[in-house]
């Protein structure tokens, strides 16, 4: 995915002359033909995530769109001031590409995770989040971008589907049944394994915000499972401003809040959070 | 001293109406000669301007007490004398801290201190991306407003660089634990001008003098207090 997005992004750079990209050292390299071609649009501002942020507001405030590139936890948590008040206080945009959220960077440590990203932006107004559960889903998301100024976050993920979905920015059915197992990004596969046998309805989207409430509510009876692959809970409040009014029980699947203390891979990582197929299969099984 | 009579006659009515405070000369007031200077003589940007892609830019950063910022706008046309009766009011565009949104001319909301060199670097870069290379961009902090880490990260990187813009420090030493050394020693790489913060002619010299790089304007007024 981090491929597809350096691919993509440089595109954009030759494309339109308004796109600009804004680094903090990471993806450097891979950018270094694209900042050679564009010096005064591809702009590492060195390891200053406050910085990069700053700077996109400057670049959004001049009517330029600036896409702007780390990890994670130094885009959103680190610098989650900056993009409250130089972004979104300033009534302007900007596409904040991420990688490492949640534990992809699992033998790294915690340091360098977030789970809660998407949590923090939901405390703030007009972000859209995608979360891709496939490369090929990636480059769309990232030219759509491109044409307006609203605030956008891609969060790109070392885990991956098998197949794309690419226009599942709204629900998309993807297997037909009883109660309602929404699946966000690359939580498809997983829960798609973990339901197999099992008598249900697996919805998928890449684009938890705006949630798409309509669809929540018209495949909703009784009960709603969301699996997420960030923060558990973290679409709680909109599921129930979805669903407000209608008798239903939901259970909130994703990573949770304690810190794992461990490395490993991000398979260690998701199986100890219940979030591999056998964890799912458990969690949603005693739920229905 | 150069302080002309004029703008201090024009601006105190006006000050007096947002504060309410009789008693205070302009002087008072650390920022208010500089804000004068740089909208009498120096930037390029009129109320029929505020929208034009290539005007200039100046950027408030220390959104803290922008009675003076307030009070030039008005006397300039900006917005009109009478929304500076009612300072944070419910019906009032002019809150403690500034809102761009809510204010024609006003480029940046600031407050919480330490965001303004930031979207200065910003804007510098997006005036130069887009081939304006007659527009400047300004911003002005306080001398403890550089106790934020975040100011030094823009003025380590328009320093290696040399982005060309100008920012300036009101000096006033109300940085709790002050800078040894000195205020200038902070920002390596920059062009550095020291100026009275109250001699409009020192400030309009160091704030118009072409520089390839990044400018640092000191303007240095009384003591915080004193």
């Amino acid at each position: 995915m981090r491929q597809t997005f350096i691919d993509t992004t440089t595109q954009l750079l030759a494309d339109d002359p308004r796109t600009a990209l804004v680094l903090a050292d990471i993806s450097a390299e891979p950018f270094e033909p694209a900042r050679r071609r564009h010096p005064d649009r591809v702009l590492n501002v060195g390891i200053r995530e406050q910085l990069m942020t700053g700077v996109a507001g400057g670049l959004a405030l001049t009517g330029m769109r600036p896409y702007v590139h780390t990890y994670a936890p130094f885009l959103i948590d680190r610098a989650y001031e900056q993009v409250k008040l130089d972004l979104g206080h300033q009534d302007v945009g900007a596409v904040l590409v991420s990688i490492g959220g949640s534990y992809d960077a699992a033998a790294e440590g915690y340091t360098h995770q977030s789970p809660g990203d998407v949590a923090l932006l939901d405390t703030l107004d007009g972000w859209t989040v995608h979360v891709p559960g496939h490369r090929d889903e990636v480059p769309a998301l990232l030219r759509a971008a491109a044409r307006h100024d609203d605030r956008v976050y891609v969060r790109l993920g070392v885990q991956e589907n098998a197949r794309a979905h690419p226009d599942s920015d709204r629900l998309t059915v993807i297997r037909s049944g009883g109660p309602l197992v929404v699946a966000v990004g690359p939580m498809l596969d997983p829960v798609l394994e973990a339901t197999r046998g099992l008598d249900v309805t697996v919805a998928y989207t890449h684009t938890p915000r705006p949630l798409d409430a309509e669809g929540l509510r018209a495949m909703t009876e009784h009960a709603v499972v969301m699996v997420e692959p960030y923060l558990a809970g973290t679409s709680a409040a909109a599921v129930s401003a979805a669903l407000a009014g209608l008798p239903h029980r939901a259970l909130h699947l994703g990573v949770g809040r304690a810190e794992v203390r461990r490395y490993g891979t991000w398979r260690d990582h998701a199986r100890q959070h219940g979030l591999d197929a056998a964890g799912l299969r458990a969690s949603i099984s005693a739920f229905l | 001293m150069t302080v002309t009579a004029t703008h201090t006659d024009r601006l105190r009515p006006l000050l007096r109406r947002l504060t309410g405070d009789e008693k205070h000369a302009p002087s008072a007031h650390s920022t208010l000669d500089v804000i004068w200077v740089l909208y009498d003589r120096v930037l390029r940007i009129t109320p029929e301007t505020v929208d034009d892609p290539g005007r200039d830019r100046f950027l408030l950063s220390k959104g803290h007490g922008p009675a003076a910022y307030y009070a030039v706008l008005a006397a300039k046309g900006f917005i009109p004398e009478s929304a500076l009766d009612d300072l944070g009011g419910w019906d009032s565009p002019l809150g403690h801290h500034p809102d761009r949104v809510r204010i024609p001319g006003v480029e940046i909301g600031t407050g919480s201190l330490g965001h303004g060199l930031g979207l200065a670097v910003g804007t510098a870069l997006g005036l130069r991306a887009q081939g304006f290379t007659t527009a400047r961009t300004f911003v002005l902090v306080g001398d403890a407003e550089l106790d934020e880490g975040s100011n030094h990260e823009a003025i380590a990187y328009a320093g290696a660089t040399r982005l060309p813009l100008t920012a300036i420090v009101i000096d006033n030493q109300s940085s709790t634990h002050g800078w040894p050394g000195g205020i200038a020693a902070r920002f390596v790489g920059w062009d550095v001008t020291f100026a009275d913060g109250h001699d409009h002619d020192e400030l309009e010299f160091a704030l118009t003098r072409p520089h390839a790089g990044p400018n640092l304007v000191i303007a240095t007024v009384e003591k915080k207090g004193s």
